[in-house]
């Protein structure tokens, strides 16, 4: 396959680059791209040309209406075809300008924009879980066909050929995510075996999201390479085996000054009053997760605290000794949509009134 | 794969200053190695500079859920052998948030022991011969050794070449290699006695030094052999039967004992280790009863006895060290899975510091 490889990292000598466009599927998760030659490298998102697709293909336009426009959003370097070639985040219209149904970056865009947002800069940090599973039989990577590992214990942040599965995949994810711009802050293995974790930011508003995306994006792309299935899943095997959530950590400018514990615990008491709403947009399937084991919080009931992982919402011991900083917001699923997810934080916190 | 190598291997220099930091911790066994990485805004040589860190203590078995913040501490850094450019290693130990040491964490009473200036004065030096075996990922059966049997009896292995007698060279060899391109003193490796054995040296090191790098060496090998898709092991005993222990081998020398007529304070030395046996033994490592039967190039666990050039010995001198009357010793009875905090620590604290 080496020849193969010998084309793929081919070094294109002139000013001609690659522009892989990327948007979200039908089901909302599902990630799709296609790609596009450009005869001059550009890195910013207003410049590039709007592009269209075949919505029938992807359960996104009904009947003889088929062209989805994709408006780039976010420009990334490409770490496969390297060079000047990039990625391209994009969102989805139809021909009226109108977003799809899809589309929660418009909506999200919209809560960011708004004045009271913008002064209170709220920043994200998300921790993605996912799951790694053997191409055909969909069990985990590392399991053992038709059985189990043995219990969890060994598994979290382990290291040795019986204890961690895929770290290729993870540290291969890892360095293109470095290369490609996005915040990547960290990896590590998670509790259950063939899961892991990597965290994207602190970055602002809507970036936190738009980075999230092609880093899924990215991570796909790898485990394609490997082999590999990637799975969302909250909770991909019943029983006695850890979830996989997308933890969000968040603070506003007024949380992270001094004394901005106060503003902390407003904003928590502001998310716990909405607690229903916001659980009914953070990721399907949440409930075989959040069960009240396994370091999750009941989906029924809403806690916070310091230090403790059981609950809703963790405030760090750093952040409750300093009285300032940020909290962590335990609730969401590894599936849940970033755009969903930060701009109804930020909208919550900032902008509603109980 | 090639395509994901070319990934796990991409050079980012010249893309960003950013560099990986691969967090390195004991967890709860006392054993067993865990580590997760984060990025940091650029490259950095001094571990007091480190940000601390902190981890879920509740999953590995050194915190409750209620309150599961474990804080790190950055202690050493090593160059990154699996990420190379700026990334780097960094061995790190656990305190709770009020900053007590955990009681896992072996390293900050060992510092203590270490910053003595009777301690200092002396320079303590350690050599550690780290034995480990190797074994088939699903059955935990040695490698190279047939399912459901064994291999020819002991003899052709040690120091053995040939697919029939060397069972993971490239895993050592890739270790090796590793542990030089990190900035650990590994001064040499060979094959065991057992079939699927083998042993590296890591020294001289003086002081805090010598764990801190075996520590990081046993992590370089587990990585590595998790690559290879083999399990690794420190247990003393690994096979009943008449197959070799693995143990870890500690030569220890003070500034008194290099200097001329050093044997003189050897000698003392060893007589203090002699009468405070039980105790070394009891922090020695767990299982090691297995090991120090008195067989097998081991000196039965319960008697106390030096010679020189004697391999059936608790204490070896070295042929060079008495013709010389200056030098160093061996302490043979660690087991291979001790933790060489609380074993140099603890040989430094009795030869210097301990009077009986």
């Amino acid at each position: 396959m080496s020849r193969v490889t010998d084309f793929i990292n081919l070094s294109l000598n002139s000013s001609t680059i690659v522009a892989e466009y990327i948007w979200i599927g039908g089901s909302g998760l599902d990630l799709r791209s296609k790609a596009r030659t450009l005869s001059t490298p550009i890195d910013d998102p207003q410049k590039l040309p709007k592009w269209n697709y075949d919505g029938s293909s992807t359960g996104q336009a009904h009947g003889n209406e088929t062209e989805v426009i994709l408006y780039p959003q976010a420009v990334f370097k490409d770490p496969f075809r390297r060079d000047n070639s990039i990625l391209v985040l994009c969102d989805a219209y139809n021909s009226f300008e109108d977003p799809i149904y899809t589309n929660k970056r418009f909506n999200a865009a919209k809560i960011f924009g708004h004045p009271d947002v913008v002064r209170e800069a709220p920043w994200f940090g998300i921790e993605q879980e996912y799951t790694l599973l053997q191409k055909d039989t969909k069990w985990p990577l590392g399991w053992p066909q038709g059985g189990f590992p043995s219990p969890q214990g060994p598994y979290y942040c382990g290291v040795g050929a019986e204890k961690a599965f895929g770290r290729d995949i993870v540290d291969a994810h890892y360095k293109a995510c470095l290369y490609a711009g996005i915040t990547i802050g960290g990896v590590n293995a998670e509790v259950m075996p063939g899961q892991w974790e990597f965290q994207v930011g602190p970055s602002p508003g809507l970036t936190a999201a738009d980075e999230l995306w092609v880093a899924r994006y990215i991570l796909e792309r790898v485990a394609e390479i490997a082999g590999v299935i990637v799975s969302f899943s909250s909770k991909p095997v019943p029983g006695d085996w850890n979830g996989a959530g997308a933890h969000t950590n968040y603070s506003t400018k007024s949380m992270r000054k001094e004394g901005g514990y106060e503003a902390i615990e407003k904003a928590i008491k502001k998310l716990e009053l909405r607690h229903k709403e916001h659980i009914a947009s953070y990721g399907e399937g949440n409930e075989d997760r959040l069960t009240g084991n396994h370091e999750t919080a009941d989906i029924n009931t809403f806690s916070w605290g310091v230090a403790t992982r059981g609950a809703s919402i963790r405030v760090g011991r750093e952040t409750a000794k300093e009285r300032k900083g940020y909290f962590e917001d335990r609730r969401p699923g590894s599936n849940m949509d970033p755009y969903v997810v930060t701009s109804m934080i930020a909208e919550t916190t900032i902008l509603w009134k109980p | 794969m090639s395509l994901l190598s070319d990934l796990v291997n991409l050079d980012l220099s010249s893309s960003t200053e950013k560099i990986i930091a691969e967090y390195i911790w004991i967890g709860g066994s006392g054993v067993d190695l865990r580590s997760k990485a984060r990025t940091l805004p650029g490259p950095e040589s001094d571990p007091s500079k480190l940000p601390k860190w902190n981890y879920d203590g509740s999953s590995t078995n050194q915190a409750p859920g209620e309150d599961s913040e474990i804080i790190i501490y950055p202690q050493a850094i090593y160059k990154d052998p699996f990420r190379r450019g700026n990334n780097i290693l960094v061995m790190c130990d656990a305190y709770t948030p009020q900053g007590d040491p955990i009681p896992t964490n072996k390293r900050h009473n060992a510092a203590k022991i270490f910053s003595h200036s009777d301690v200092i004065a002396e320079e303590p030096w350690f050599g550690i011969e780290q034995e480990y075996t190797l074994l088939q990922k699903d059955v935990k059966w040695p490698i190279g050794w047939p399912i459901g049997g064994y291999p020819g009896p002991q003899g052709p292995y040690y120091c053995g070449t040939g697919a029939d007698k060397a069972f993971g060279r490239d895993i050592v060899d890739a270790h090796y290699k590793a542990c030089l391109y990190a900035g650990i003193n590994i001064c040499g490796t060979n094959g065991e006695v057992m079939p699927g054995q083998w042993e590296f040296q890591v020294g001289p090191s003086e002081g805090i030094a010598a764990g801190d790098q075996v520590w990081v060496a046993r992590y370089i090998l587990e990585r590595i052999t998790e690559i290879a898709g083999v399990v690794l092991s420190f247990d003393p005993k690994p096979i009943p039967g008449d197959w070799n222990g693995a143990g870890a081998h500690t030569n220890y020398s003070t500034k008194s004992m290099r200097s001329d007529g050093g044997f003189d304070v050897i000698r003392k030395a060893i007589g203090k280790l002699e009468k405070r046996h039980k105790e070394h033994m009891a922090a020695y490592g767990e299982g090691n009863e297995r090991r120090l039967t008195g067989k097998h190039e081991t000196a039965d666990m319960n008697n106390f006895k030096w010679g020189v050039a004697n391999r059936g010995a608790s204490v070896r001198v070295g042929r060079e060290t008495e013709k010389a009357n200056k030098g160093y010793f061996e302490d043979r009875r660690p087991s291979s899975n001790m933790d060489p905090y609380v074993v140099t620590s603890m040989i430094a604290e009795t030869t210097i510091i301990w009077q009986p």
